[in-house]
């Protein structure tokens, strides 16, 4: 869209002539550049809040609320976290978790859309209609009934109470579909022509090519299953068994004055995943992009 | 929630049925197996639920106990539709609805128009607008009842910069209302914004450039051109924030704890209430099942338009 600029003035940066007179369209999209550009500054602008408050002493933020650099800097407020609030047991829950979800999806809907895609059986139909019927039902909503279920089940309290809803997104399916559907049928053919069997022609053929959509899948599965909370808040009940997204609402209340404290908390919180998107956010955003995941 | 309208199995699903009965037996054999892992989980612990809510509505189940009590026929539906505060915490969820899906689309689009014009930074704003949606509800909520503080918070401070009067943000309705959507605005905008983002990417570059021959300026391009050919964006943006808004919880819950007298409690923070703290589970799940009829009807009419608007204009 960019290049509708480029097209109507020709390297005008280099001409003289266009840099002297004041063109509307240049003029244009530079607002348009200022414009944007404050409003990610402003974007940015908890995220720095956070930060800054984390680093300095609970005295000096209450007295001085908006002086960012009085009253020195420290790393106390995140020793005063670490050593108060279990957030290590805290990581490694959310960590086993999420990386148990991304396991499972990416095995079980994988599997699940190459026979959609490629083979021929009974009930195919009635399953590309169930999983399409899967992306309009809100599954947040049925958390009490999905609690009383596993509770039936005796898996309260259970990692697998988490991983096992999230590894049955039917949109993971769904990418994967699309996927298949783009892979050309000569080429699983052939395989099958070699007389490798669909076992294999799944793990040697598809699953290599599918690395892409495997690779979408699997980061937006972790993201999802990290940042759950009502679910996770219904089902770990133990304050050492929680991820971080419920160990950390403990911390919400709005008389709890320190403030350095918190915020150091909320750093720990969003930092590795803020750390995630930065390594992936290509691949995130193109994700989200093609699939609308929420 | 997904949009994936695009990867609907019409075709798919037409097209091998004819040659099902040629299928050789290991090609059906092979389907079965392979789907069977991901069927059994999904129907026994997705749809399962839908089917355990179903039954318990019409028992006085409890939460804090197993089993399924006795059987009180529809007593539950209708306790429920008689109830002031589940209509009122639906209509909580409905105008949090109106509050946020409106700045949550025009902006969205705005700014993505605007970044859509601009070559150099694109990866900046992405990051920008992007990074809050990846972190934790709670870790939001963590950061913004800071900012919202009274009298040290960055919010009560740029408020009275500005010369807005402060609202009180955590202790009153209103006050509470605006804290919300702002947060919400900050958390989510970023999603919006890459599903526009990426359409516009999809309009072809030669429209504009033959705008531009017959002397439109940016501006008419995006009243003319851009906005108009992400109409299809546009619904949507507009359908998957509408079911995104209805099914809030997190940000009310942790934030203002359903506000003064449950006066911004969402029907969810509703059901979650009767269910894990009076542990009503029969009632709870009469409650859960009239929102979940909601919620499909809502999708299912935006299916069902789409379907009709692609068909009169195929026709």
């Amino acid at each position: 869209m960019s290049t509708v600029t480029t097209r109507t003035l020709p390297q005008s940066g280099a001409d003289p002539n266009a840099a002297r007179t004041v063109d509307p369209v240049k003029l244009f999209n530079r607002l348009c550049a200022t414009c944007l550009t404050l409003f990610a500054l402003i974007w940015l602008v908890p995220f720095v809040w956070a930060l800054v408050t984390s680093l300095r002493p609970d005295g000096s933020i209450t007295q001085h609320p908006t002086s960012l650099f009085g009253g020195g800097w420290s790393l106390h407020a995140y020793r005063y976290a670490w050593d108060n609030y279990p957030i290590g047991s805290w990581y490694l829950n959310s960590l086993v978790i999420s990386a148990l979800s991304v396991l499972f999806t990416v095995v079980l809907c994988s599997m699940a859309a190459f026979a959609l895609a490629f083979l021929r059986f009974r009930g195919r139909a009635a399953i590309l209609a169930l999983v399409t019927a899967g992306l309009m039902v809100p599954s947040e909503a049925l958390v009490l009934p999905q609690f009383i279920e596993y509770r039936a089940f005796h898996l309260l309290g259970t990692y697998w109470a988490l991983v096992l809803p999230s590894a049955v997104a039917p949109v993971s399916v769904f990418v994967f579909h699309a996927f298949f559907r783009g892979i050309p049928r000569p080429l699983i053919e052939a395989a099958r022509i070699d007389g490798a069997s669909w076992w294999r022609v799944y793990t040697t053929v598809a699953m290599p090519i599918c690395r892409p959509a495997a690779a979408t899948v699997a980061i937006l599965t972790f993201i999802t299953s990290w940042n759950a909370f009502l679910w996770p808040l219904l089902v770990l009940n133990q304050t050492k068994s929680q991820t971080i997204p419920v160990g950390l609402a403990s911390l919400v209340n709005p008389s709890n004055i320190q403030y350095a404290e918190v915020m150091a908390s909320s750093v720990l919180g969003f930092l590795p995943l803020v750390a995630v998107f930065l390594i992936f956010q290509r691949q995130i955003v193109q994700g989200i992009a093609t699939t609308g995941i929420r | 929630m997904t949009t994936v309208a695009s990867t609907r199995p019409a075709r798919a699903a037409s097209r091998p049925t004819a040659v099902d009965q040629r299928a050789p037996g290991s090609e059906r054999r092979a389907g079965l197996l392979l789907s069977a892992p991901f069927l059994v989980i999904y129907l026994v612990f997705v749809i399962g639920p839908l089917v355990v809510g179903a039954v318990v509505s019409f028992f006085n189940t409890t939460t804090v106990k197993s089993g399924l009590g006795a059987w009180v026929g529809l007593s539950n539906y209708t306790k429920v539709c008689r109830d002031p505060l589940f209509w009122q915490a639906m209509w909580h969820s409905v105008l949090f609805t109106l509050f946020t899906t409106p700045p949550l689309v025009v902006l969205a689009l705005l700014f993505a128009v605007l970044a859509a014009r601009i070559r150099r930074g694109r990866v900046f704003y992405r990051i920008a607008f992007f990074a809050p949606y990846v972190v934790p509800s709670s870790v939001v909520v963590l950061i913004f009842l800071w900012i919202y503080t009274p009298q040290v918070g960055l919010a009560p401070k740029v408020f009275s910069a500005v010369g807005l009067p402060v609202p009180d943000f955590i202790g009153s309705t209103a006050g509470g209302w605006t804290a919300v959507t702002l947060m919400t605005l900050w958390w989510t905008f970023g999603f919006n914004f890459v599903l526009y983002t990426a359409a516009i990417q999809d309009v072809p570059a030669d429209v504009y450039e033959a705008a531009a021959i017959d002397g439109a300026g940016p501006w008419q391009q995006i009243r003319l051109i851009t906005v108009p050919l992400l109409g299809r964006t546009t619904s949507l943006v507009v359908i998957l924030q509408i079911l995104a808004s209805l099914k809030v919880f997190d940000q009310i819950y942790l934030l203002l704890s359903g506000g003064p007298n449950q006066s911004t409690r969402p029907v969810i923070e509703y059901i979650y209430d009767t269910g894990f703290t009076s542990y009503r589970g029969g009632y709870g799940a009469a409650a859960t099942l009239i929102y979940f009829a909601v919620i499909v009807a809502i999708s299912a009419a935006w299916y069902g338009l789409r379907r009709w608007r692609a068909t009169r204009a195929a026709a």
